[in-house]
């Protein structure tokens, strides 16, 4: 895919996300309300901050005996009658669910959200191989028709406004022209994908949890369509990534209950579908992929970042990701958890990433797993810097600056010629192309004596 | 009398002398005998934060050589506390020294309640002032309880400016959203950053602010920057500054 081969851009891309004012604040402001709401869901729990921590205890704990809790998953379900898969990576998931589909000599698959599949690219390459897959997840389906990726994890269409979904529509369905009005959108997508339910010979989901000491899956959406996609059919794909794992059954109580808080400010997800083990006379595979996820595993300063269940309340409450939009981050997940699962992947593609962030911390406090978002930010940033990835500019600033700081007497005067500019200078000179702080800001009015100066001549008590 | 070390930032000794010496104002009505060790420069956070620690490091190292002498280490700026506080572990690796100092730099409003145990300022100020929660000083120092969490609510800085006679608090939409400067991130995403910036300056106008004020000097050299670009009617002092009882400079004629 030629998209991949670019480096990331977020500065430029954002900043062109940004030139339309009356669009960037509408998209922070949706953002922005599903935060509020998340923030009414928290605080009407007492217990809140427990939750979060007993959450954070017991991913630290499952991501420590990963592979145990593994393979206890892989017999309970086999035992259940579920077919369990290993994947390394991306090509071989696509692989083992392109055998699969073809076996069964399946034409069309219903796929409900998983942000798993587009992070392997499934759709394309299922199509290449002449099997139409439909997202049957409302948003997802949307930036389908588009053809884009979706912008958000959980709310992937959350960039596109009713006219354009009214407009999309007219085009793809044949709905009337202009119309905005989204309970008549939504009945017309309900329609045609009532039909490709029936129509469809398999159902490919993600996985939200699967419980090692069950074997069992549990799928959460708030359409109901996970259920719809693989009820008919007899054959239903689950594809997860292997951090998706929880020791017990009686660990959901938790996760349920902060998932859908954070993501989307509900008490709980409309529908938390468990599956255990096959329909009757149906077929369950399972995918276990990896792809990137164990090298993850091996670091101590990201391994956290493998708690993440996906809530996307980090990207909810990101001042830069409302304002930016998903996708100025160039991947499958964007904002500050994709900040730091991109950069694992590809250092070099993504290494603006990190930079994209003002280190404010609202993530670190949002995320229902205690993630230390931010601070992994600003490991990131370190290891890009040591990598060589920083550009050439900003080292040759940071440098400087370390040497004059470094030596109070040139500090002194780098500091006396700054302020003397500051305040005889013409306007010209100190603002133009080669001062990004003066595009729309004043520069501070300088004094003419500094701290240390008055501090010195102050008459002493 | 304790003796206190001013860790003033670079940024805040070249352009806003006036917030070191309203600090040192404080510190002396509260009984603190203060001192200026002006061997100091930067304590390294902005190369830190741009990842580029082996510049950092020798002024990390420089910081702790410098203040360690001191019964505590005040500091009127959230951020530049948070850096010594808590991302300096990986520069020093439990040297003694360090962990010595930790323990004992603090941030001025910090200091104030927490370890002189103030619990009102003598003074007026008459007017109704928005509280910008500077992030590092939010959800590093823990100045505050934060929006996103859940708790009982504290507020360090408000609790000292509400004991000022006349003073008023404008409320925002969003009352603790990150104002967009960022260090380097003001002029790397320099987009990104001027919109929230301009966002919370427009929060506060329709909280109706009149003066500004927030721990941290960087954050409001930024906010300041947008609003003076903009004519907007907005005053911006530092915390130390309204504490200190300074008055507030009267707007530019066409507000008047
Ligand atoms: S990092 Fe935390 S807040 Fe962000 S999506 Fe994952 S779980 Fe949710």
């Amino acid at each position: 895919m030629a998209e991949e081969l670019t480096v990331v851009d977020h500065p430029r891309a954002a900043a062109k996300f940004v030139r339309d004012d009356a669009r960037a604040h509408w998209h922070d402001q949706a953002l922005w309300f599903v935060r509020v709401k998340r923030d009414r869901m928290a605080q009407s729990l007492p217990e809140w901050e427990t939750l979060r921590a007993k959450a954070a205890e017991i991913k630290a704990h499952t991501v420590g005996h990963l592979a145990e809790y593994l393979e206890q998953f892989e017999r309970q379900a086999t035992a259940l009658g579920a077919k369990v898969h290993w994947a390394a990576d991306a090509a071989e998931h696509n692989q083992i669910v392109l055998d699969i589909l073809q076996r069964h000599g399946v034409k069309q698959v219903a796929k409900s959200k998983s942000m798993l599949t587009e992070e392997c690219h499934l759709n394309p390459f299922l199509e290449r191989h002449g099997i139409t897959v439909v997202d049957t997840d409302l948003g997802e389906w949307i930036v389908q028709l588009r053809g884009e990726p979706p912008s958000h994890i959980v709310l992937p269409a959350i960039h596109i406004k009713k006219e354009e979904v009214g407009e999309l529509f007219h085009r793809k369905l044949g709905t009337e022209a202009g119309a905005t009005d989204p309970k008549y959108l939504t009945e017309a997508a309900r329609y045609k994908l009532r039909q490709v339910f029936l129509e469809s010979q398999a159902g490919i989901t993600g996985v939200n949890f699967a419980i090692a000491e069950t074997g069992g899956i549990v799928v959460c959406t708030n359409e109901g369509n996970a259920d719809l996609g693989v009820s008919l059919p007899k054959l239903h794909i689950a594809c997860m990534g292997i951090e998706k794992l929880i020791p017990r059954a009686a660990d959901l109580g938790v996760f349920l209950r902060l998932l859908a808080r954070s993501a989307t400010g509900q008490p709980i997800t409309t529908y938390s579908s468990h599956f255990h083990g096959p329909a009757p006379s149906g077929e369950l595979h399972i995918v276990l992929v990896d792809n990137g996820r164990s090298s993850i595993l091996g670091n101590d300063d990201y391994r956290r970042s493998l708690h993440c269940i996906r809530c996307g309340a980090c990207m909810n409450t990101c001042p830069v990701y409302r304002r930016s939009g998903g996708h100025s981050y160039g991947a499958t997940v964007p904002g500050p958890i994709g900040s730091i699962l991109n950069p694992a992947r590809d250092p070099g593609r993504y290494a603006t990433l990190p930079y994209a962030c003002s280190l404010c911390g609202s993530c670190t406090d949002v995320c229902p797993v205690k993630i230390n978002l931010h601070e992994q930010l600003l490991t990131w940033r370190r290891d890009i810097a040591a990598a060589g990835k920083l550009s050439w500019s900003k080292q040759a600033a940071m440098k400087a600056a370390a040497f004059v700081l470094a030596r109070p007497g040139l500090y002194r005067l780098a500091g006396k010629v700054a302020r003397f500019s500051l305040r005889h200078l013409p306007r010209l000179l100190l603002y133009g192309p080669w001062n990004p702080w003066g595009r729309q800001r004043e520069l501070p009015r300088a004094p003419r004596r500094s701290f240390r100066e008055q501090y010195a001549r102050r008459p002493k008590p | 009398m304790p003796r206190v070390g001013l860790f003033i930032p670079c940024y805040v000794d070249q352009f806003y002398p006036e917030v070191g010496l309203a600090t040192v104002d404080l510190l002396h009505r509260y009984g603190c005998d203060t001192d200026y060790p002006t061997a100091q420069t930067c304590c390294g956070q902005p190369m830190a934060n741009t990842g580029c620690v082996e510049q950092a490091a020798p002024l990390a190292r420089r910081f702790v050589e410098i203040f360690a002498q001191y019964d505590y280490v005040v500091c009127p700026s959230g951020s530049c506390t948070a850096m010594v506080r808590h991302h300096y572990e990986e520069y020093f690796h439990g040297d003694a020294t360090y962990a010595r100092l930790r323990e004992r730099v603090f941030e001025l409003t910090e200091f104030l309640v927490d370890v002189l145990g103030v619990q009102r300022v003598e003074g007026s100020f008459p007017y109704r002032v928005g509280l910008h929660q500077s992030c590092h000083g939010l959800r590093e120092l823990r100045l505050a309880r934060s929006s996103e969490t859940v708790g009982p609510a504290f507020n360090k800085t408000r609790q000292l400016l509400e004991s000022l006679d006349g003073i008023e608090f404008a409320e925002l939409t969003r009352p603790d959203e990150c104002c967009g400067f960022g260090g380097t991130f003001a002029v790397n995403e320099e987009a990104v950053s001027c919109m929230m910036g301009l966002d919370r300056v427009h929060d506060h106008l329709q909280a109706g602010t009149q003066v500004l004020t927030s721990n941290d000097m960087s954050c409001l050299m930024h906010l300041d920057g947008l609003i003076r670009r903009q004519g907007q009617p907005i005053r911006v002092m530092h915390v130390a500054e309204i504490l200190a009882g300074r008055a507030v400079e009267p707007l530019p004629k066409r507000h008047a």
